[in-house]
């Protein structure tokens, strides 16, 4: 597919509210708080309006300071009155709570489950899908489910650095990667789309902008997406600009922090760039993945994303376009 | 300024005695940093992942422990003896509480050296180590402490400037002193039984 | 304005003390009132700092893609904001207001232990000077201040060397080691005083709420402060000598600090805001004219609020992935908390109801404070449902929540307690026209500030975000939440106004300038140096109730 074609068709439904989950969790979870905001808004209007009420009606008559009223010093009837209203409120509510938290964490995986382990790092997201072969970043591929075939991901996330968190919101809610810990979580998204996301966990300088993407397809599309990512990336390109590109590649530091599957470059300190051209995004969302803006990156990510830790570097423009030539074919 | 008396009966209104009560506050929250370290080493006990265990290179420390619970007894009997009004004796009885702790914290001096020369045990080696030193290194400093507290009531005892009615004064640093050592069966208890 | 006297100058045997004598007196007073003073004003300086860093804050959130400042500095000012307010102002300010109040409630001459008061307030000067000097410091990374940025939460592994090389954590950490030190040493002076110095006839059960709630919040603070002082010493011993009680890499464990973090972080918010209910229970009840309704429970509510917030800490974890048993368990504990929380707002309602209301400025807060702890109290309850908190938290819903808790209730309660306690400190009124232009633009700004800030969560905005992207719909909700800030800068200049006008022009005050009950209003304005000539009696909850009305004592109620 084209690029525009591809961005078109990852065009991301931008607006992220919880209250428009598209997916089991998420839904499960938008239930349970419109419940809760149900309860709260008449208890807001109720208590409310009597703050508002007593002030209004007990209000002081301007002019002589008059005597004192009827002390009140207390009751026992209304005070155990309203103890109880709101102790019942809370059981019942917890009995929901209660309920929900067992039906999201405790969901049994199916057996077709996909798999996919996340790690989150400073400021990006490596994502490998373990039984399917694929290594890929940021940019997570999902199969949605109906009700006849389930297909839900379920996931697991660890962290190789720092605390992060998983959000996205339209999905699920979030869950923390913790080093040295391992935490689970799954989605099941029904509708196909492309839903927008962020760390959640503050993680240092570049924390806003490690951005999520998840794209949920067909079970073709997301087979044919699968099958795609399993390839190796092609032998030296047929254009001589990016077989150019190909030996500035391996031939400087680039392959000292990226893989490229079928070359010998095989670094894990950056993402995996075999199909780098497939997703939509660089910089874990910073900016769309075309020529100029790939361009900009390696020139200086610090130019895209102050703070990064990928250095610049330092490259030539005449090696550089080369470079980015060759980029241009790992789809 | 004067208020309606209640036909109250002439009862006499005693408080409790800030001293003792500012002391056992002060307790209070320091128990509470104690039980962060006990938690935390609690936690990484068998955690480790390499380095010297506890097993061995850690021995019940005997000798120490008697000198600090029996500094309880000696700083106790001082007490006594000054609300009684024999201040040579509770100088005495002061000023060994103070040798015993000192000769408690020689102990532990020669257990840490031993535990960094022969056994290459520091605070970076591992989490055993990490844990084994913050603890009872928290419990000296808190040795050391009271004995500099103890130590400048001794100078004025040994000046003659201690009275029985400062009685109120030592007793609070006793109390203090007494915290010390239920800590330090706490801390026995942790590092040395249930931590091996 | 009669002075406090200036003893050691007069005994140097000078006629007018100069300005140096002056200043000398109080750097060297152990005095309970001077020593609130220096709290509050203290406090004050860093709420103006504090308000800078989130003004410049919300300029830079204003819009989408802003770049005002870097990064790196945004990440310094929301960790300064927080940690500043907190520790700095905060605690600070009700630890003054307790010093001042305290004693002269209780009828006692003085704290029980005076110089230590003077070292709780200078050591936490001093940690406070010293944690904002990081601002001046050498750069660390990629320019911009040598200041943390950790977050006010300093969560691990990031604050350990590998990820926050250089010297801003430790200011960090040390700072707060100090501060929490102040802390402890205040809180054993105060709640001492409490037990051993009332005055005769006050028995536990007749102290005003404001002493019993301060009781309640002392010995929180000696058992929830020490667990941060104690997590602060161990991440300094893994950041100064290598241990390696946060570092996952050697087998430690990042949640452990989370876990220490919040048992002290949750009853610290309760540390915060209970004196803030202590000031409505003083305030409510004196511009009703009516006694507080229901003394007895409002005691034992603040006592199981103190008890159960103990026992609530991991709901600030509950997207850590624990348990489904420890998040339902957590989600109760929570749960609960709202119920004394509730009982104590019902019976300030109670209160009001049948009352003569006078509309004053410290009551016009108070009423506020009533209305906006109603929501803050609903969005909690929404946080204590877990799985709605999956989506809430770490998210500007959260944020919002606790503005409408620290500033909603307990910076609105701390004004109505100024305006109402000043004239006693000082012998003067604030003025009531400053005094209700000072209300409504806050009121009004602060709910321009926080209340879009719900809806930008639900909307998937992150906190701690130094920009958000443009068609997420979060533009509107940041802007208007920005504008706020105007209102609230312009409502604290007419407050400071106030402050330093009615110091020289302020009408006198006299004795009791609010017709109230408690022992501070029947002794001069400003007290005279040893407080009461006389240690007073007392026979009830209102002693000046009592003489105002012979013929109908509270002791025949209670």
């Amino acid at each position: 597919m084209s690029m525009d074609a591809t961005m078109a068709a990852q065009a991301a439904d931008t607006i992220s509210s919880i209250f428009a989950p598209v997916s089991t969790p998420a839904a499960k979870e938008a239930d349970l708080a419109r419940m809760v905001l149900w309860l709260s808004a008449v208890v807001f209007v109720v208590v409310g309006g009597l703050i508002a009420y007593s002030v209004v009606r007990y209000r002081a008559p301007a002019g002589e300071p008059g005597s004192e009223p009827p002390q009140v010093y207390g009751s026992a009837q209304v005070e155990a009155a309203w103890t109880a209203v709101p102790l019942i409120i809370i059981v019942v509510l917890m009995l929901a709570t209660g309920r929900v938290i067992h039906e999201v964490q405790a969901a049994p995986q199916p057996p077709d489950a996909v798999e996919v382990t996340v790690v989150g790092r400073q400021w990006w997201w490596e994502i490998r899908y373990p039984k399917l072969g694929v290594i890929t970043a940021n940019e997570l591929h999902v199969p949605v489910s109906d009700s006849l075939s389930r297909r839900p991901t379920f996931l697991t996330l660890e962290s190789a650095d720092v605390a992060h968190s998983f959000w996205v919101p339209r999905l699920a809610g979030k869950t923390d990667l913790i080093p040295n810990r391992t935490n689970h979580m799954w989605v099941e998204p029904h509708e196909p789309g492309t839903y927008l996301g962020a760390c959640a966990e503050y993680c240092g300088t570049q924390h806003t902008l490690m951005l999520l993407r998840v794209v949920a397809e067909t079970p073709e599309q997301f087979s044919r997406w699968v099958e795609q990512q399993r390839q190796t990336a092609a032998a030296a390109p047929a254009d001589p600009i990016a077989a150019a590109g190909r030996r500035v590649f391996l031939g400087t530091v680039c392959s000292s922090c990226h893989t490229v599957a079928g070359t010998v470059a095989k670094g894990r300190v950056g993402p995996d760039l075999t199909h780098l051209m497939s997703r939509a995004t660089i910089g874990a969302g910073v900016a769309p993945n075309i020529r100029e803006h790939l361009r900009d990156w390696v020139r200086n990510p610090d130019n895209l994303k102050r703070g990064v830790l990928m250095p610049a570097m330092q490259i030539d423009d005449k090696y550089l376009d080369q470079l980015v030539e060759y980029l241009l074919t790992l789809r | 300024m004067t208020t309606i008396p209640l036909p109250q009966p002439d009862t006499p209104w005693t408080l409790p005695r800030r001293g003792p009560v500012g002391i056992l506050l002060f307790i209070l929250a320091e128990s509470s940093i104690f039980a962060v370290f006990v938690a935390a080493y609690l936690y990484y006990i068998g955690k480790s992942l390499t380095g010297p265990t506890p097993r061995e290179v850690l021995e019940f420390p005997v000798l120490m422990t008697v000198c600090l619970l029996s500094s309880s007894v000696t700083v106790h009997v001082a007490i006594r003896a000054l609300r009684r009004g024999a201040t040579a004796r509770f100088l005495g009885f002061w000023i060994a509480t103070i040798i015993l702790g000192v000769a408690f914290l020689a102990g532990t001096a020669r257990e840490w050296y031993q535990l960094i020369t022969v056994h290459h045990l520091t605070i970076r080696t591992n989490l055993f180590g990490s844990t084994y030193y913050a603890l009872v290194g928290l419990h000296a400093s808190h040795v050391i402490a009271g004995l500099v507290m103890l130590l400048i009531v001794a100078a004025f005892g040994l000046a003659g400037r201690v009275r029985p009615d400062h009685v109120e004064r030592a007793d609070v640093i006793s109390i203090y002193w007494h915290f010390v050592d239920v800590v330090w069966i706490v801390v026995v208890t942790v590092v040395y039984i249930i931590g091996r | 304005m009669t002075t406090t006297g200036f003893p050691i100058a007069a005994a140097a045997g000078k006629g007018v003390p100069s300005v140096f004598d002056r200043l000398y007196e109080w750097v060297v007073t152990v005095d309970h009132k001077r020593l609130g003073i220096m709290y509050i004003l203290f406090a004050l300086v860093f709420l103006l700092i504090g308000g800078i860093e989130a003004t410049v804050i919300r300029l830079q959130l204003a819009a989408a893609n802003n770049h005002l400042v870097s990064p790196h500095t945004f990440n310094t000012l929301f960790t300064m904001h927080g940690t500043t307010m907190v520790f700095l102002v905060g605690m600070p300010i009700l630890a003054g207001f307790a010093n001042y109040l305290v004693p002269l409630q209780i009828g006692a001459r003085d704290v029980a232990f005076p110089r230590v008061n003077a070292f709780g307030f200078w050591i936490t000067c001093f940690g406070g000077l010293l944690l904002n000097s990081s601002f001046l410091t050498a750069p660390v990374l990629f320019g911009g201040s040598g200041a943390p940025d950790v977050g006010w939460f300093g969560y691990a592994p990031l604050t350990e060397n590998a990820f926050s090389p250089g010297n801003a954590t430790d200011y960090w950490v040390v700072g707060l080691i100090l501060v929490g030190f102040g802390s402890i040493a205040g809180a054993v002076n105060i709640a001492t005083t409490i037990l051993t110095g009332r005055a005769r006839g006050m028995t536990l059960g007749r102290m005003p709420l404001f002493t019993w709630i301060t009781l309640v919040v002392q010995c929180m603070i000696l058992v929830a402060v020490s667990p941060l002082t104690a997590s602060l010493i161990l991440l300094f011993l893994d950041r100064g000598l290598g241990a390696h009680f946060f570092d996952p890499q050697a087998g430690g464990s990042a949640l452990l600090w989370q876990h220490f973090f919040w048992i002290f972080g949750h009853p610290e918010v309760y540390v915060l805001m209970l004196p803030g209910f202590g000031f409505l229970s003083e305030i409510i009840p004196v511009f009703s004219r009516k006694v507080i309704f229901g003394y007895p429970v409002m005691v034992a509510a603040t006592v199981a609020i103190g008890f159960i917030s103990i026992s609530v800490w991991a709901h600030h974890m509950f997207s850590v992935g624990m348990s489904p048993a420890a998040n339902t368990f957590f989600s109760i504990s929570t749960g609960l908390v709202a119920v004394p929380t509730g009982i104590k707002l019902f019976n300030w309602l109670a209160t009001m109801w049948g009352g003569r209301i006078q509309l004053r400025t410290p009551m016009l807060f108070a009423i506020a404070v009533l209305l906006q702890f109603l929501v803050a109290g609903i969005t909690g309850v929404m946080l204590s449902v877990a799985p709605f908190d999956w989506q809430l938290t770490d998210s500007y819903f959260v944020v919002a929540h606790f503005h409408f808790v620290l500033v909603g209730s307990l910076l609105f309660a701390i004004f109505g307690a100024v305006y109402y306690w000043y004239p006693k400190a000082v012998g003067r009124m604030l003025s009531e026209r400053l005094g209700k232009w000072h209300f409504w633009l806050f009121l009004i700004g602060f709910n321009l500030t926080f209340i879009p800030q719900h809806f930008a969560g639900m909307l998937g905005m992150p906190r701690r975000v130094y920009t958000f992207l443009p068609g997420r719909g979060l533009e509107i909700w940041n802007l208007i939440s920005s504008i706020g800030v105007a209102f609230q800068l312009a409502g604290g200049a007419c407050f400071v106004w106030n402050l330093i006008r009615a110091y020289r022009r302020g009408p006198l005050a006299g004795n009791d300038p609010w017709d109230a009950w408690t022992l501070e209003w029947a002794i001069s304005s400003p007290p005279p140096a040893y407080n009461f000539a006389e240690p007073p009696v007392v026979s009830s909850r209102r002693p000046l109730w009592d003489l105002k009305h012979p013929h109908d004592p509270d002791w025949h109620y209670e």
